[in-house]
């Protein structure tokens, strides 16, 4: 009895559990019975999809197109034609950056045709010469921040160059410069109106949670149908991917502008545009770049995964080795990845925060100084090139573009370094392998494969009614449902049990590293800048050591996953600890708490609420990571979805699948987020 | 008073809640604010009426939730008043359109915020620029405009500072300067030194008077310090629950309190601050002997209250034109300065 007044939640969830273990021991595992799987009521949702994709690309809204080549009108789907012309507008725009860096004949043939083309070989674009873009790189960095941002655009374009992988950056830079503007703008746009109408927020916000809970992967199927394979598929998948969060920060970050700077935009005489564009969106820079942060971040993370749908440049390089194994060269790539991404972050960030000088007094030169040490740095890296062409006659022009993979490789290096590990601690590896997948990770899958359904059910929205409430229990039941009615449960659970698997241990750890290095003022710098540093990895790059240390294992999913899911942890427990006020330590000094029960019982459940959120973004990267995982061989939905990409059905089913693993994470959010919320405001911290 | 106010106010209501209109018609124009509140509204502003001449300073003082700000942002029409008339250089403001709105902000007024309401993206020279650029002005225009305002709140040398870079007395000196930019003739102070310490804000205060002295303007000014509104007003409205409990001189205020809620407030202002000579003279008596000082009617008592001390016989007390009006003596100076309470009630 005092223990039900003392702890009613304890008490409630002693009995969920009790309830549970009853369902699974009474409930009998058989096909056909109800309570052990639910009917794949389901089944038909990915054909419903499949045909009305179809109905909208083949037989909707005939209109009369004119085609030149039969000099006549023809009946085509609308709707075909309107996705044919985004992707030959992608396309056209995506090879004129790539042109531009690269050379090619590419736009001109689109404005003229092949054979003018043959009959004038001088359209020929040439490339411009990686030492003039290096050149630009620098002095870009120099203009915007200053001598560090020049130093580390010199060392990233150099390195692209030196290592022989100028070709395929430079594609993949093309395709980022396309995609990663249109995402903001786009983003900037839907910010923009949800905050303007409340319909619209109300109606993007489930839209939203599905975009940023539905795995990369996903994105793919249905893109593939709409626009073809390409860059300009990858780019619009890429686009679609990287937009939500976008919207999100846009329209957080004008939700929090002060009323105070709006009424004074409006006492200074600003109409609705001046105050949108030089007011509300200023003021809420922060987030906004945070978004455009993201944007970089998440179109970089998709170059891999775009690879898998015609994208050129690193991702798809990236893929080629790692599917040979070829770790060395992954390793080179993917730093590759990183350097252009962190170059990016760093320059897109010094550039919202340029200022302009009103007084200075300028010359000419002074004022065009930057545009004339361009120009000379053109003039003299063209002339270099062309010198180039003369010392080597023979093989290829370093001074014009270093060819692909014919550059300084460090790939051997890495290569002996892997085969010295596997060598030296194989049978270490293989031991603590063998021990992970038989002794946890098997009987951890077969124990949630033995959940009957009902059971799961019980549980979940229990869990879901006892921390958050009836509705949230509703909200998590439906989600439930869909996946249990579609034909993919067993593989769902699957999934859940990876995930949950490297979620728990990701938390752990997080709370653990984070707790200790909170302590400190410069250990909690220090972590919170690797946490930063590893979150500008592409998602994919994760997988490269794992796959060196372990191969095509269930262990090297879990062990990227951990790694990538304690990020999050790791970050929020530091943030929520060092927030504690500083009156509480104060307090809690005065009042003779040793460190240890200062932890346990002044910081710890002040920061609560904002580790749980931490939890809350592991388990979506997890999700994330766990599908990505696929790529190397496990047996969940990712695996589906995978398989999906190269089906010709595959549209309903990856976009299933997607929703299934979006419901997960949904399901999950719903709890804790609601939890995390309500506790807040118990503790007066929201 | 002039017969053209600057502003001018009729039977002004603003109340907070849904169907507010409706339930204000309903009532005919006796609010009530314990029966709205019951159903759901929050009575702001409750038939306020009150007229602001050409240069002159009004304060509007009252607790928090008192409807002083909503009050001024009625008027400011940074929200719109459920019912009532506002009038600004004679034009009907609730009758503007969105476009004649932002015209008459950008030419007429200027406003200062609690909050500073700063842009944190501009630095200070940036900032001031703003309504300048606005309105359509060239960068180079209003970037020399701005600098003069930054001469005028002295702030040199700081021009290329971020508002997060300056103390709180500096960003209201922008926010000041930035009111200014466009030299409106209604210039709105929202609370401007409440966020400030005691020290800045006297220094603030002495600096405003100044500007003040310079520009003449026509001034809203809403404060909760009632010290603050004696320093500064020709006429202070004092506001309780939405309502102007009285609106007079300072020195009417503090002498005859209309309400019990008004002398609450005059209770512990030493009389000496805001009492004039003239209320407190006595009417010339011919058979008195006076000395050689003079002293203006219209001067605060404590601004000359040494010099009548130190004097033996009765001073004499002048109007504008230098006529002697009265006579004052110096124990009744004593009296007022530290017998206070008894003086007042024979007087009233």
């Amino acid at each position: 009895m005092d223990l039900l007044t003392k702890h009613p939640k304890a008490v409630q969830f002693l009995v969920l559990l009790a309830v549970f273990f009853l369902l699974c021991l009474l409930i009998s595992p058989s096909d056909s019975n109800f309570l052990w799987r639910f009917p794949p009521l389901l089944k038909q949702l990915p054909f419903i999809i499949n045909d009305s994709v179809r109905y909208l690309m083949f037989d909707w809204m005939p209109v009369q197109v004119y085609d030149p080549i039969i000099d006549d009108f023809e009946e085509k789907p609308l709707f075909r034609e309107f996705t044919r012309s985004i992707s030959s507008i992608f396309l056209l725009v995506i090879n004129f950056v790539r042109e531009i860096f690269l050379g090619g004949v590419k736009t001109v043939v689109a404005f003229t045709d092949w054979d003018f083309i043959s009959e004038n070989p001088w359209l020929r674009w040439p490339a411009l010469p990686w030492t003039v873009i290096a050149g630009w790189a620098v002095i870009l960095g120099y203009k915007l921040q200053g001598k560090g941002l020049a130093i580390l655009a010199g060392i990233c374009t150099i390195y692209l160059a030196v290592f022989g992988q100028w070709k395929p950056s430079m594609e993949t830079l093309s395709f980022v410069l396309i995609a990663a503007p249109v995402s903001v703008l786009l983003g900037l746009i839907f910010g923009i109106w949800a905050f303007k109408s409340r319909v619209i927020e109300i109606a993007l916000n489930p839209l939203l949670n599905v975009a940023q809970t539905m795995p990369h992967y996903s994105y793919l199927v249905p893109v593939i149908v709409l626009f073809g394979v390409g860059d300009h598929a990858a780019a619009i998948a890429t686009i679609v991917f990287a937009s939500p969060p976008m919207v999100r920060l846009t329209l957080l970050g004008l939700k929090k502008v002060p009323a105070d700077i709006v009424d004074s935009g409006s006492m200074s005489g600003c109409n609705t545009f001046q105050m949108m564009f030089r007011v509300l969106i200023p003021t809420a820079r922060r987030d906004i770049l945070i978004g455009v942060n993201q944007v970089v971040m998440q179109c970089l993370a998709m170059t891999v995964i775009a690879s898998f749908i015609g994208a050129q440049g690193l991702g798809s390089n990236l893929m080629i080795a790692l599917n040979s194994l070829r770790v060395g060269t992954g390793i080179e790539i993917g730093l590759c990845i990183v350097l252009i991404a962190v170059l990016l972050d760093k320059m897109s960030l010094a550039w919202a925060n340029k200022q302009t000088d009103y007084f200075a007094d300028l010359t000419f030169f002074q004022r065009n100084r930057f545009a004339l040490i361009a120009l000379i740095v053109f003039v003299v890296g063209s002339i270099l090139a062309y010198i180039g062409s003369f010392i080597f006659r023979d093989s290829h022009n370093y001074l014009y573009i270093v060819p692909h993979n014919k550059g300084i490789t460090t790939a051997p290096f890495w290569q002996f370094t892997v085969d010295w590990i596997w060598d030296t601690f194989f049978y270490a590896l293989k031991a603590f392998n063998e021990f992970l997948i038989t002794k946890i990770l098997e009987p951890m899958k077969s124990m949630y494969l033995a959940m009957p359904v009902a059971a799961t059910f019980v549980l979940m929205m229990g869990a879901g009614y006892i921390l958050a409430g009836v509705r949230q229990a509703l909200i998590i039941g439906g989600f439930l449902l869909f996946i249990a009615l579609s034909e993919y449960w067993d593989r769902a659970l699957i999934t859940a049990y990876i995930a949950s698997f490297a979620v728990v241990v990701s938390a752990v750890f997080g709370i653990v590293v984070g707790s200790i290095c909170a302590q400190n003022n410069t250990a909690s710098k220090f972590i919170l800048l690797i946490c930063d540093f590893l979150q500008t990895f592409p998602s994919f790059i994760y997988l490269i050591p794992v796959i060196m240390l372990f191969g095509i294992t269930d262990t090297s999913v879990i062990i990227a996953t951990v790694v990538y899911a304690s990020v999050p942890a790791t970050r929020y427990t530091v943030e929520g600890l060092r927030s504690v006020p500083q009156v509480m330590h104060d307090a809690g000094s005065m009042l003779g708490v040793s460190r240890w029960q200062r932890w346990i019982s002044i910081e710890l459940p002040l920061a609560f609420p904002h580790i749980m959120l931490g939890i809350n973004q592991t388990v979506i990267f997890a999700l994330f990571m766990v599908i990505i995982g696929a790529f190397i061989g496990t047996t969940d939905l990712g695996q589906l979805i995978l398989k999906a990409i190269s089906d010709p059905q595959g549209t309903g089913i990856g976009l299933t699948l997607g929703l299934c693993v979006a419901f997960i994470g949904l399901a999950v959010d719903q709890i804790i987020r609601t939890w995390a919320d309500n506790r807040k405001k118990a503790l007066d911290l929201a | 008073m002039s017969s053209n106010p600057v502003i001018k106010c009729e039977s002004v209501y603003k109340i907070f809640g849904n169907n507010a209109k409706q339930t204000l018609e309903q009532a005919n124009g006796v609010v009530d604010s314990i029966e709205f509140l019951e159903a759901g509204l929050i009575v702001g502003v409750n038939n306020v009426s009150l007229e602001v001449n050409q240069g002159e300073l009004l304060v509007i003082m009252g607790l928090s939730g008192s409807g002083k700000s909503t009050l001024l942002r009625c008027i400011s029409r940074l929200t719109d008043a459920t019912a009532g008339k506002i009038y600004v250089d004679g034009q009907d403001l609730l009758a503007l359109t969105k476009k004649q709105l932002i015209e008459l902000r950008r030419d007429k007024m200027g406003m200062v915020f609690q909050s500073f309401g700063l842009l944190p993206h501009k630095t200070v020279l940036e900032n001031i620029a703003f309504p300048l650029q606005v309105k359509g002005s060239s960068t180079r225009e209003s970037v020399e405009r701005a600098a003069q305002m930054v001469q005028l709140v002295g702030l040199q040398g700081r021009e290329n500072y971020f508002p997060r870079e300056l103390s709180g007395g500096q960003q209201q000196r922008v926010g000041i300067a930035r009111s200014l930019a466009v030299e409106p003739d209604i210039w709105f102070l929202d609370e401007p030194f409440s966020a400030l310490d005691p020290l800045i804000r006297k220094e603030m205060q002495d600096e405003f008077l100044r500007l003040q002295g310079v520009l003449s303007k026509t001034i809203l000014f809403v404060t909760h310090d009632f010290d603050e509104a004696l320093r500064l007003a020709d006429r202070i409205a004092i506001m309780k629950d939405g309502v102007v409990e009285q609106l007079d001189t300072p020195s009417n205020i503090v002498l005859n309190p209309a309400t019990e809620y008004v002398r609450k407030f005059t209770e512990d202002v030493p009389r000496v601050k805001v009492l004039t000579v003239r209320s407190i003279m006595d009417p010339l008596d011919e058979s008195e002997r006076l000395g050689e000082l003079r002293v203006s009617e219209d001067a605060i008592v404590e601004s000359v209250a040494e010099d009548i001390l130190s004097e033996e016989r009765p001073v004499a007390v002048v109007d504008a034109e230098d006529n002697i009006v009265g006579t004052l003596h110096a124990s009744h100076v004593l009296k007022v300065l530290f017998g206070g309470r008894s003086e007042e009630s024979t007087q009233n």
